[in-house]
């Protein structure tokens, strides 16, 4: 048995992904993964499936499909978006069925910029290392998705519909925590103060790899240029003219470039979902602060999927 | 060699050996690396290694980074193993028609056979993976060929170009933009399918370039 979804029309950046590729950064290779993790994470819970199954991560440029073959259910989480199936208008968090000659159409809606759509099935798709993650700079992975396209989805199966709770730490952040460095060394004491009570803005350079913002500039101090090394998702890492930069799910693993601070990993994912031109602001936190904070909200969102999956069943 | 350990908000330790290029920096980090690998601590996540720096990316519901440098002190004061036995490969270069082969030897004042007779006579070390999947950065070019990078990259340079810039050399992996100078082609594929070797090689590797015929 399969079901099939044909993609009608699909933004740039709407890629297939999965739990990523951890672990490769050695060897040049990011993680990738959906831009908001908890996203994919959701919709995948909604449905039964194993939290890091195959996706759908839907770009502000927006989806729509056409069932060529059901019945599906499909979970969609993450963002505010514009969600319909041929006239009828759901919530942007939801389980829907999709019959044979069903379109589902996903759009920007009051807010965020990325969702993942789960399915209940399997999505084939080509993997590369392991992952059907899409690395946007090579194509490796699942790969874009595009008009014509047909999405192929083994042992289909059907479940309730109704809507999935958006919790309010899904909703885009603006106060983000981070830990200073590490190349904090780099800067003044005066720039250090001016990351963490200035505010800065998103710009409309915003991809998968990163976000650039605007705002006051960090200058790095002359002449302190670094050696080439490891970066995390979450860096601000400061461009020779102060510009800085938040690097996300398909971010370069090196680079020269001094990082003033990192962002803690959970709010990378709601931070994925702020619009570009929105206003953010930097807290630091202690190196202690960001374990306990992490694994509280850890458990959290734990607990969270647990009740999704509970009422799931 | 006492490192600096710099946190990364929940994610990672930074392991700083020198704030500047330092071969003895860059053989501590391959040591450290090579430990850590055989000698894992409840957490650990992955490794990085770089020309100064190992970044050791760790689980924070399971460790801190206060545990994992206590950890990795443990490995620096056991006297970690500094003696390496990396692998040597060989690559197959053909210098015919590459796009700066001319340019490079204009710059250099060599021959362009004697770009590529330079070129093949060093012996390079994987200093380190970046910017792109399989990007391997070859540290050992001669002094003779260190140019700096073009002001401008140029677009859509094929994969398997072999390029040089700042005293380093790079065969590509993707048809990418580069600001390096491309002085030939390897047809070898350093991306492989082989899901139990994806990379051809590793970080301490030694790597020699032979003309084709």
């Amino acid at each position: 048995m399969t079901a099939e979804l044909q993609i009608l029309a699909a933004g740039p950046h709407v890629t297939l992904q999965d739990a990523g590729r951890p672990g490769l950064m050695r060897f040049g290779v990011p993680a990738s993964g959906p831009m908001d993790r908890k996203a994919l994470a959701i919709a995948n819970t909604a449905l039964g499936n194993p939290t890091g199954a195959t996706g759908i991560e839907v770009s502000p440029g927006g989806l729509s499909l056409l069932c060529r073959k059901g019945p599906l259910t499909v979970a969609i989480a993450g963002g505010g978006h514009l969600v319909t199936r041929n006239t009828d208008r759901f919530g942007s968090w939801a389980t829907l069925t999709l019959n044979s000659g069903d379109q589902l159409s996903v759009r920007p809606g009051p807010w965020g910029n990325w969702c993942c759509i789960a399915v209940a099935g399997q999505i084939q798709s080509r993997t590369w290392l392991k992952s059907a993650s899409t690395h946007a700079l090579s194509g490796l992975g699942g790969g874009a998705l595009s008009a014509g396209m047909t999405l192929t989805i083994t042992n289909p199966g059907t479940c309730a519909e109704g809507p999935i709770p958006c919790p309010v730490w899904a909703r885009p952040r603006n106060r983000l925590l981070v830990t200073l460095g590490p190349q904090d060394a780099n800067f003044s004491a005066e720039t250090l103060g001016t990351l963490l009570t200035s505010p800065f803005r998103l710009t409309a350079s915003f991809d998968r790899m990163g976000l650039r913002l605007s705002g006051p500039p960090l200058p790095p101090e002359a002449a302190l240029g670094i050696p080439s090394q490891g970066i995390t998702r979450g860096a601000v890492q400061v461009s020779g003219e102060g510009t800085a930069t938040i690097l996300m799910a398909d971010h370069q693993t090196t680079g020269g470039y001094p990082k003033i601070a990192t962002v803690l990993s959970d709010d990378t994912d709601a931070l994925a979902q702020l619009r570009p031109g929105a206003g953010l602001a930097f807290a630091a936190v202690s190196a202690e602060t960001a374990i306990s904070l992490s694994r509280t909200r850890s458990l959290a969102f734990s607990a969270f999927l647990a009740r999704l999956s509970a009422g799931a069943r | 060699m006492t490192p600096r350990f710099l946190p990364v908000a929940d994610l990672a330790l930074m392991v700083e050996f020198a704030s500047a290029l330092d071969p003895a920096a860059h053989a501590a980090v391959l040591a450290l690396d090579r430990a850590l690998a055989a000698n894992p601590f409840p957490g650990f996540a992955e490794a990085v290694p770089a020309f100064v720096t190992l970044l050791v990316a760790f689980d924070a519901q399971v460790t801190t980074h206060a545990a994992v440098e206590t950890h990795l002190k443990t490995l620096l004061s056991a006297g970690i193993e500094t003696v390496l036995s990396p692998e040597t490969h060989i690559l197959p270069i053909s210098y015919d028609n590459a796009a700066d082969l001319q340019e490079v030897s204009a710059r250099t004042g060599l021959s362009p056979q004697a770009v590529a007779q330079c070129h093949q006579s060093a012996t390079y070390e994987v200093a380190m993976y970046g910017f792109a999947p399989g990007y391997a950065y070859l540290s050992g070019l001669p002094d003779a060929l260190r140019l700096d990078r073009k002001p401008v990259p140029i677009r859509n340079v094929p994969a398997g170009s072999v390029i040089i810039a700042g005293g380093m050399c790079l065969v590509t992996t993707l048809t990418m933009p580069t600001g390096w100078w491309i002085i030939g082609h390897c047809p070898t594929r350093i991306l492989t399918n082989d899901p139990d070797r994806p990379f051809l090689f590793n970080v301490g590797d030694q790597l020699r370039f032979q003309a084709l015929a």
